[in-house]
């Protein structure tokens, strides 16, 4: 018997990746922008999604979602309360989306076209960890935090904050209550990805919104 | 448990790669995880077993090698190698940076393949 070492050096998810690639291509092309939200369950990405897409849709602006869940067309069903196109995908018991789901609920996704989306949000299956791994072809990767999650969330999951481009802590109208200690969460999030955008929220009131909208904007514009 | 994508991810590349040399059995796969790649080492030996096991890659063994976190310090120019992933600053200055040079890998490094000895044709007539 001989042993003969052969060298691959290839990524684990180079599958993945080049599909993700692929799409990021067809995004670009399309002018849209697309973005990839990541939280624990329960954070408040839908409720955040929801007033997002119901105050694009009041400003003119055409925007679209697709939402992850292992089961139930819940979110979907409240999402598309706003009038914007939504679809769901159910991941049944696989705990994050990866670029071939993607893909398959863009192909057929009636009376959707990517060129006349100016946004397309993703929600990602309520999970801190197994995103991280996976590009779906996002421009922006979104991470939010709400402040009854505790303010070490981004020291417990550097992976997913480190690799986010913007930050979003949701829930502020309950921040008294939960005795949210604004400037370590800040400063947590920083220590892991210093310069990144943070956003400071509430689905419920509206408070901060303003502030995302005007970096939506500016994000979209064709550069 | 995201390992179980990931093991499976594993065992097709290297059931392809392996493809290239028939008659070869598997013996090793070495991986290159960051420090900040989000796997956790146990869960995937574990989901490595259940996803080769009954198939030709049974018994091959996961070699995991973990790799630290490199940032690079725009500060001072230098590279520092981080001790976790609690902190992104720069080991000399003390300036946090988000210029990320290793830790998020997720790669297949090698395989170490056994071979049947082969007999040249032949060679065997000659001796
Ligand atoms: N007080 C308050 N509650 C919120 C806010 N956003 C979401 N929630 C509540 O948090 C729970 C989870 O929200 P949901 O959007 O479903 O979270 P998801 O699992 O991340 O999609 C729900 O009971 C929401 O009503 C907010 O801004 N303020
Ligand atoms: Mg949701
Ligand atoms: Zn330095």
């Amino acid at each position: 018997m001989t042993t003969r070492i052969v060298e691959l050096r290839r990524g684990i998810l180079k599958k993945n990746d080049e599909l993700a690639a692929g799409l990021r291509t067809r995004f670009t092309s399309a002018g849209v922008l697309v973005l990839n939200l990541v939280s624990s369950p329960g954070t408040g990405k839908t409720a955040f999604l929801e007033r997002t897409l119901r105050e694009l849709q009041a400003r003119g602006a055409r925007a679209a979602a697709l939402v992850g869940d292992l089961e139930t067309d819940n979110d979907a069903r409240r999402l598309g309360a706003s009038g914007a196109p939504v679809r769901q995908i159910n991941t049944h018991g696989i705990c994050h989306l990866d670029a071939e789901m993607i893909a398959k609920h863009l192909d057929g996704w009636a009376g959707v076209s990517l060129a006349d989306l100016h946004y397309l949000f993703i929600e990602n299956v309520g999970n801190l960890v197994c995103p991280s791994s996976y590009d779906l072809g996002e421009r922006i990767r979104v991470a939010l935090l709400s402040v009854t999650e505790g303010e070490d969330k981004p020291l417990k999951y550097p992976g997913l904050f480190n690799s986010a481009d913007a930050a979003v802590i949701t829930k502020i109208d309950i921040a008294g209550p939960c005795g949210f200690d604004r400037e370590l969460a800040l400063r947590n999030i920083n220590e892991i990805r210093p310069g990144i955008r943070v956003f400071e929220t509430s689905a419920k009131t509206g408070a901060g919104m303003e502030d995302w909208f005007a970096y939506l904007a500016a994000q979209a514009k064709p550069s | 448990m995201h390992e179980l994508s990931i093991a499976a991810s594993i065992v097709e590349s290297v059931a392809e790669a392996a493809g290239k040399y028939p008659g070869a059995r598997v013996k090793v796969v070495r991986l290159r995880l960051g420090a900040l790649a989000a796997v956790v080492e146990d869960s995937l030996q574990f989901c490595w077993e259940l996803s080769t096991a009954g198939t030709p890659l049974a018994g091959a063994a996961l070699a995991i090698r973990t790799l630290r976190v490199i940032v690079h310090c725009d500060g001072c120019g230098m590279e520092t190698e981080l001790d976790g992933v609690q902190s992104f600053r720069c080991l000399k200055c003390g300036e946090l940076t988000a210029d990320l040079r290793q830790g998020r890998e997720l790669e297949i490094e090698s395989i170490e393949l056994e071979e049947p000895d082969k007999i040249e044709e032949g060679v065997e007539g000659q001796i």
